[in-house]
């Protein structure tokens, strides 16, 4: 019958909002930036059009962009390790708490998030500056006999990306451990397993999906931070964001600019593949369903 | 009546010590109020009278005390007076304005708050600027000519801006740990010296630290011969230093807060931070980084009202009052307008409105070398 052969249309139609709006929103400003990478700037800080290579050769030979890149991805993975380190517990606790209202745990960790990201950053100063609180703490009980200076340098960098990372860390690991079979630990435990074997042997190897999306989450956002630095870091402690922040805001070199936002984009885009790849994406999507 | 002769009105009772300037500011309010609210076949006209103008002016500025001072004392009683929304924005360096202005529409961006001359002639290098009506701003003749020609030489013999205030970039100090010979004796070297290692900071911005890189190692910053010597002494600054800042607001919480001893600083944030009690000294070197504000008009922006605001904040009281409050003497020449007493007082003021005591940054000079200098810093600032 013919009407047998007329092509279904009903996923294009309803496929094509979504995919104009990513076409809007991620391709088309993607492309711009594409093109603008092979541009030049101009003496007055305009751009050039064209097609020459200055900026790719600059960004591909130049040690300089290189050493902070490498600098940044080993900021990002300390950061992303520490998570791990401390998120699992925090999620554990929430995931295997006889409190009955776990939502309200559920909200504490959320809470930071209500918060701006800046304001979240410079709280640091408040607390570990040289007339901060625990300073203060530290002179109030004699600890000390004048200020630390702890600010502005990478742990603290460190330490205020672990402070807007973390929660991220922790949901992904919980959704994993809530997921989790009930029973699997007792039978473990009933087959004569310790409990540190039985976390060992179950699970943990059950919820590495979880720490495994925690801990892509965690490396991709570290990467692409430039604030953290900006307010926590000290001279030296600039991240590969914050060399496109000057390329284009400070140097006007909105081309150079361009070249070292695509650098980044295809290097946190190849961690993304290859996490897909091997452990695949819908840990994450559950994460956040 | 037209605004402009309502202000005129009202200030001449002022003058004349019919009213204080509190007085002032809200009769202009009112007088705006009431403007907008009258009824009948005046309201209509009224309403007329508004519909041709803009319903807002953007202006961005510096932030901090700066921007209250000009919210209070300008952009409040403007827009009461005119019905004209002010709506203002910050930024922390012209750097960061240019790039936001390139990347909106014309006419998005309306009135900023520009730092040296070398700012205003890239903006007009890139084709930003206007041609003023200057029988629109007649204030503009209250204003120092030393202060207004740079900016003509940069846009063929006409202003897109408004000569504001001026200041200096000096050192400021904290004179519980350093004394005022101490910082006489070693100037601009004080930025390099190991001793207070940890405890020096510095206006991440690459002229600044080029300047006091060229003062460190004794040479004419609009002139550098040995362009190495000054990159070895900004590396000597970096590594000595706690912390790059950022904007005004991040500099007084470094010094006040004790974290830094000494940096250079701006004059008027300074003061401001002395006026709060803070125990923290300004001393200007020889060929201190010395630098003009205007009030820039961008290409696209609704002129007629922007030319009344700008004539509205170089009235001498409302100017007075902005400088008082930002701590930075006015463009008025003091030969022309009594400036009061608290303006003698600020930082880098001068009496004989000629500004000859103060060191300028050549724009031509500085715009030149901007693509390497900035870019060079950048790798500099970060350890290279």
């Amino acid at each position: 019958m013919a009407s047998d052969r007329r092509p279904n249309l009903n996923p294009i139609i309803l496929l094509t909002p979504a995919m104009v709006s990513v076409a809007f929103l991620l391709v088309v400003p993607v492309a711009f930036v594409v093109v603008y990478s092979f541009w030049l700037r101009t003496s007055v800080g305009g751009e050039q059009p064209g097609f020459y290579l200055d900026n790719w050769v600059e960004v591909l030979t130049d040690s300089f962009y290189r050493d902070i890149l490498f600098s940044t991805l080993r900021i990002a993975g300390i950061t992303t390790i520490l998570c791990a380190l401390l998120g699992y517990p925090a999620a554990f606790f929430v995931a295997n708490t006889r409190f009955r209202n776990k939502a309200l745990l559920l909200l504490l960790l959320m809470l930071p998030f209500w918060i701006s990201y800046i304001i979240r950053t410079m709280s640091w100063i408040n607390i570990l500056g040289v007339s901060g609180a625990f300073n203060y703490l530290l002179e109030a009980l004699s600890l000390t006999d004048e200020p630390l200076q702890m600010l502005y340098n990478e742990v603290t960098v460190i330490l205020g990306l672990l402070h807007f990372l973390l929660p991220f860390m922790i949901l992904n690991i919980y959704v994993s451990l809530d997921g989790m079979d009930r029973d699997l630990v007792p039978a473990a435990r009933s087959l004569g397993t310790t409990p540190w074997q039985a976390f060992l042997e179950v699970t943990l190897p059950l919820s590495m999906p979880g720490l495994a999306a925690g801990g892509l989450l965690c490396f991709v956002l570290g990467s692409g931070t430039y604030i953290t630095p900006l307010v926590l870091g000290g001279p030296t402690d600039a991240m590969f964001a914050n060399l496109i922040y000057e390329a284009i805001i400070t140097q006007l070199n909105w081309p150079l600019g361009s070249a070292l936002s695509i650098v980044l984009l295809l290097i946190l885009g190849s961690v993304v593949l290859l996490y897909n790849r091997y452990l695949g994406l819908n840990q994450l999507y559950k994460s956040f369903s | 009546m037209d605004n402009t002769k309502r202000y005129q009105r009202l200030l001449e009772r002022y003058r004349s010590g019919d009213l204080s300037r509190r007085e002032l500011m809200s009769l202009i309010g009112a007088a705006g109020l009431a403007y907008g609210l009258t009824g009948g076949p005046m309201g209509a006209l009224g309403k007329q009278a508004l519909a041709a103008k803009p319903d807002s002016v953007r202006f961005d500025g510096w932030g901090g005390v700066v921007s209250e001072a000009f919210r209070k004392y300008a952009f409040d009683p403007y827009q009461k007076a005119t019905g004209i929304e002010v709506i203002d924005g910050t930024f922390s360096s012209g750097d960061e304005y240019l790039s936001r202005v390139k990347a909106g529409q014309p006419g998005e961006f309306n009135l900023f708050h520009a730092s040296g001359v070398f700012d205003y002639a890239r903006y007009a290098g890139l084709g930003y600027d206007v041609v003023l009506n200057e029988a629109n701003i007649p204030n503009l003749e209250l204003a120092m000519t030393a202060l207004k020609e740079p900016f003509r030489k940069v846009t063929n013999g006409n202003l897109s801006c408004a000569p504001y205030d001026y200041g200096t970039t000096g050192l400021a100090y904290n004179t519980k740990y350093i004394s005022k010979e101490e910082m006489e004796e070693k100037g601009a070297k004080i930025l390099i010296d190991a001793k207070y290692k940890g405890k020096i900071g510095g206006w991440g911005d690459w002229r600044t630290r080029v300047w006091y890189g060229a003062l460190a190692t004794d040479q004419n910053p609009n002139d550098i011969k040995d362009m190495d010597a000054v990159w070895d002494a900004i590396r000597a600054h970096r590594d000595n230093a706690l912390k790059y800042w950022g904007s005004g607001a991040e500099l007084m919480s470094l010094l006040a807060e004790e974290e830094i001893y000494v940096t250079e600083g701006w004059s008027g944030r300074i003061a401001a931070l002395q006026q709060q009690g803070h125990p923290i000294a300004y001393h200007d070197p020889k060929n201190g980084f010395g630098w003009q504000e205007c009030l820039m008009v961008l290409k696209g922006s609704p002129l007629e009202a922007c030319e009344e605001l700008l004539n509205f904040m170089l009235e001498p009281e409302v100017a007075i009052a902005v400088a008082e409050g930002q701590s930075y003497p006015p463009s008025l020449d003091p030969t022309k307008v009594d400036l009061g007493d608290k303006i003698p007082l600020l930082p880098a003021y001068d009496a004989t409105g000629t500004l000859s005591q103060l060191t300028f940054a050549d724009p031509a000079y500085w715009n030149g070398n901007e693509a390497e200098w900035s870019k060079t810093f950048g790798r500099v600032q970060k350890g290279y």
